[in-house]
């Protein structure tokens, strides 16, 4: 297809787009020219999906046939964020905010909402969208939402993540035919510079500069990679991009390729990911069947065509080295830099490897301008960042705001507190390789450079909130077993140092631990940080050095003490009848499956803690509360 | 669990070989290649690598190599049901470890084992990025979200019965 073509893709649909862009009065005007008088967007990311979203569309198709109603579209969209209230359903051009629908739910909206002449069932609506008063507050005004500022999610639960023609019409593909036909690879990269983008991924590399090394590099072949190995546990942004728009993907790498000089990619994702997969997949032949990848792209005389290649399961991928030994059929073992991937990657040609959120940077900053994207953020991090926020948090799910956003904003304006009454005491971010943010810098602004000062990093986003229950020596170990497990085992200081390190932390939550340990603890990771070959062993002792960093205290009261202050510590508790509350009606004596609970009926019962086995049947069976560990 | 025998049916060995043709000569085949062949057998016996290592012109060392590194490829038949929990932070810091404690009681096996039936088989995975409905567990693909471990026996009982 030609530029004229796509323009016109555009326009058709354009009205479509904006009418879930704008809210209401607009809307309700712009909905006029589309030809549909209400639309109804489901949210078809892996949250929603697994909390049953499919048959909520199975039922509105049904009701509507049932009704006759022929006249509102149903869009299957990628993720809106706010997963813990999922499935989620948008009505248009109302803005009606559905949460937790269900199929029966879905039936009711149909025949009092959807229905000519209906009104939003406002029992449904997420109840921070309805006033006290009973009127209906538009969802971009909530403060979930209110403080979000969405660059890379731009079309993440906005357009049918299946249908190219919306996505050209929200703007896909617009970036890569300016670029194509007004812009020499020397001015992308310019640009690319002047705004300030670093990687997503990580390490927060200068994006331009990365381009540049790759279009500077010798060779006839190039490459263009996106790194899509979301290993991070608890770090999902990458896919729901790839869910909700993977043509902003698609569509940046080929601005790479025309810019480094590269006429094939490959997209390295997760196998645990299907439905990024599946749509990745769909859309990479959507684009081919348009034209706007493979031969002579947009009649430019531009070729580039991009491979999907999936992941098995080990985080080391996530690495660059080790994703394209990967992508190459072997081990995904890292190599030793240099040479750098720029003038080595793939197939021992140069590469260029970006993130999925860096990708969906690019286009933006091509459309919009450097300027633009360098006013958003802080002085050396500019720009947005997505964070995908769960634990011990209200509102889990995808937010993305501007470089800088305090912490407490995320957690209590966005994320709505911890729930339960409980008191903040960490984030963690970085995932393995990060560390955690103590409730004292709940003011910091997140950026890149501020986040290493307090010795976590931005990592890929995750953001893993943690309440007074959360034991800092416990989930340094979670963290070790995970990198021990991880570890592939090709360099020396990261299999045995993750082992190692592993085996303290198990032994001080055994109550086994001895004041040498923390001397040690710190010895081993100064080793590894020093010459591991590659990120996962350099920084796999970061969660460890954080938490002692923050929480000396507990590592001290596992040690000397031989408590674990959370209660989680399995072997460092004790299980304890609080004798003013038993009543004495004998259920956990008779639950006890080793007879450590001894007592008269109607008399305060006592646990033998020489004979428990800490199997925790007697709190969960008393009825009063009085079954206490500590 | 005793050693188990290596049953491929000729539709089998046909898809195998169809996959293997498809994929020759290109640059990296063998990843897709042994996540089509998991995918036709279920899991990657010996005899499926050296099938895999002719077609492809590999040196069985290599295939063995690649399957043993990546934590998806499975040299061990998996039970007929299979039950992945996730030990994803998100998950974690909400008590999934209670829940796979709860699995492995129900099913009186641990986490990477089958049933002597050979119904189940646990797994432990690492996100599967539903972390708003954490704690989750999958069986067969379809996800159990915000789970208590009470609700365990109650989900399992269903796959039991057939």
């Amino acid at each position: 297809m030609t530029c004229e073509e796509l323009k016109k893709i555009a326009a058709e649909k354009a009205d479509l787009i904006n009418v879930r862009r704008i809210v209401r009065e607009q809307a309700e005007k712009l909905a006029v020219n589309t030809g549909y008088r209400k639309q109804v967007l489901v949210c078809g990311g892996t949250g929603c999906t697994s909390s049953h979203s499919a048959q909520v569309i199975e039922q509105l198709e049904k009701s509507f046939k049932e009704l006759g109603i022929d006249d509102v579209l149903i869009v299957k969209t990628g993720c809106f964020g706010l997963c813990a209230l999922g499935p989620i359903m948008i009505v248009y051009p109302e803005g009606a905010f559905y949460s937790q629908m269900t199929p029966e739910h879905a039936k009711t909206v149909a025949e009092k909402h959807l229905v000519k002449g209906g009104q939003i069932v406002k029992e449904l609506l997420y109840s921070q969208t309805v006033h006290e008063d009973g009127s209906v507050i538009p969802f971009a005004e909530i403060p979930f939402y209110k403080h979000q500022m969405r660059i890379a999610l731009r079309n993440c639960g906005v357009i049918a993540a299946e249908d190219i023609t919306e996505a050209i019409a929200a703007g896909d593909y617009a970036a890569l035919a300016k670029v194509l036909t007004e812009m020499t690879p020397e001015q992308v990269i310019a640009e690319l510079k002047a705004s300030g983008l670093r990687g997503r991924g990580g390490a927060g590399f200068p994006t331009g500069m990365k381009w540049q090394f790759t279009r500077d590099a010798k060779g006839d072949k190039k490459y263009v990679c996106c790194n899509a190995d979301e290993g991070d546990p608890g770090a999902f942004m990458d896919r729901s991009v790839l869910e909700g728009d993977p043509h902003t993907v698609l569509e940046a790498m080929a601005i790479a390729g025309y810019t480094v000089g590269a006429d094939e990619g490959y997209i390295y994702v997760r196998a645990e990911y299907p439905i990024a997969v599946e749509r990745l997949n769909i859309a990479i032949d959507q684009a081919r069947k348009l034209g706007l990848l493979g031969k002579n792209i947009l009649g430019t005389g531009f070729n580039f065509d991009i491979h999907v290649r999936l992941g098995a399961g080990a985080f080391v991928c996530g690495e660059e080295t080790a994703l394209m030994t990967s992508i190459e059929g072997h081990r995904g073992e890292p190599r030793p830099r240099p040479p750098f991937s720029a003038q080595c990657g793939v197939f021992q040609k140069p590469t260029v490897l970006n993130n999925v959120e860096t990708w969906a940077n690019v286009s933006p900053i091509i459309m919009k301008g450097s300027q633009w994207f360098a006013s958003i953020g802080t002085e050396k991090s500019k720009g947005t960042k997505v964070f995908a926020v769960g634990g011990k948090i209200k509102n889990v799910g995808l937010v993305e705001v501007p470089m800088g956003t305090k912490l407490g904003t995320i957690i209590y304006d966005i994320g709505g507190g911890i729930p339960n009454g409980k008191k903040f005491k960490a984030a963690q971010t970085g995932g393995p390789s990060g560390g955690c943010i103590p409730a004292k810098f709940i003011d910091i602004p997140m950026d890149f450079d501020n986040l290493i000062s307090i010795g976590s990093m931005m990592g890929s986003g995750g953001l893993i909130v943690m309440d007074e229950d959360t034991c800092m020596v416990d989930i340094a170990k979670f963290y070790l077993e995970f990198t021990a497990d991880e570890s592939c085992g090709k360099c020396t200081p990261c299999r045995i140092g993750t082992k190692r390190l592993l085996e303290i932390l198990t032994k001080i939550t055994e109550g086994k631990g001895e004041p040498e340990d923390l001397v040690k603890i710190k010895e081993i990771a100064q080793h590894m940080k020093s010459s591991s070959l590659c990120a996962l062993g350099q920084s796999a002792p970061n969660p460890i050095l954080s938490a002692m960093e923050h929480f000396m205290d507990e590592y001290e009261a596992h040690i000397k003490e031989k408590r674990c202050p959370s209660g989680v510590c399995k072997s460092l508790l004790n299980y304890h009848i609080d004798p003013d509350k038993c009543r004495g009606c004998t259920a956990c004596a008779r639950k006890c499956p080793v007879g450590a609970i001894t007592g008269t009926v109607k008399q305060p019962h006592v646990i033998d803690t020489a004979k428990c086995i800490k199997c925790g049947q007697c709190l969960e069976t008393c009825k009063f509360g009085a079954v206490v560990k500590k | 669990m005793s050693e188990i025998v290596f049953e491929g049916t000729p539709e089998q060995a046909e898809a195998l070989k169809k996959c293997i043709d498809e994929h020759r000569g290109e640059k990296g085949a063998l990843m897709p290649v042994l996540q089509n062949a998991q995918a036709i057998y279920g899991y990657l016996p010996v005899e499926v690598q050296t099938v895999i290592a002719e077609g492809l012109d590999l040196p069985l060392a290599e295939v063995f190599g690649v399957a043993t590194f990546y934590s998806q490829f499975s040299l061990k038949p998996k039970g007929k049901h299979k039950i992945s929990v996730c030990l994803g932070t998100a998950c974690y810091v909400k008590g999934s470890d209670k829940i796979l404690e709860a699995v492995e009681k129900q099913l009186g096996i641990t986490c990477g084992e089958c049933t002597p039936d050979r119904k189940f088989s646990i797994e432990s995975c690492r996100c599967v990025g539903a972390c708003g409905l954490a704690p989750v567990m999958i069986v067969d693909g379809e996800v159990y979200g915000k789970l208590n471990p009470k609700d365990v026996p109650g989900i399992l009982e269903d796959y039991m019965k057939d």
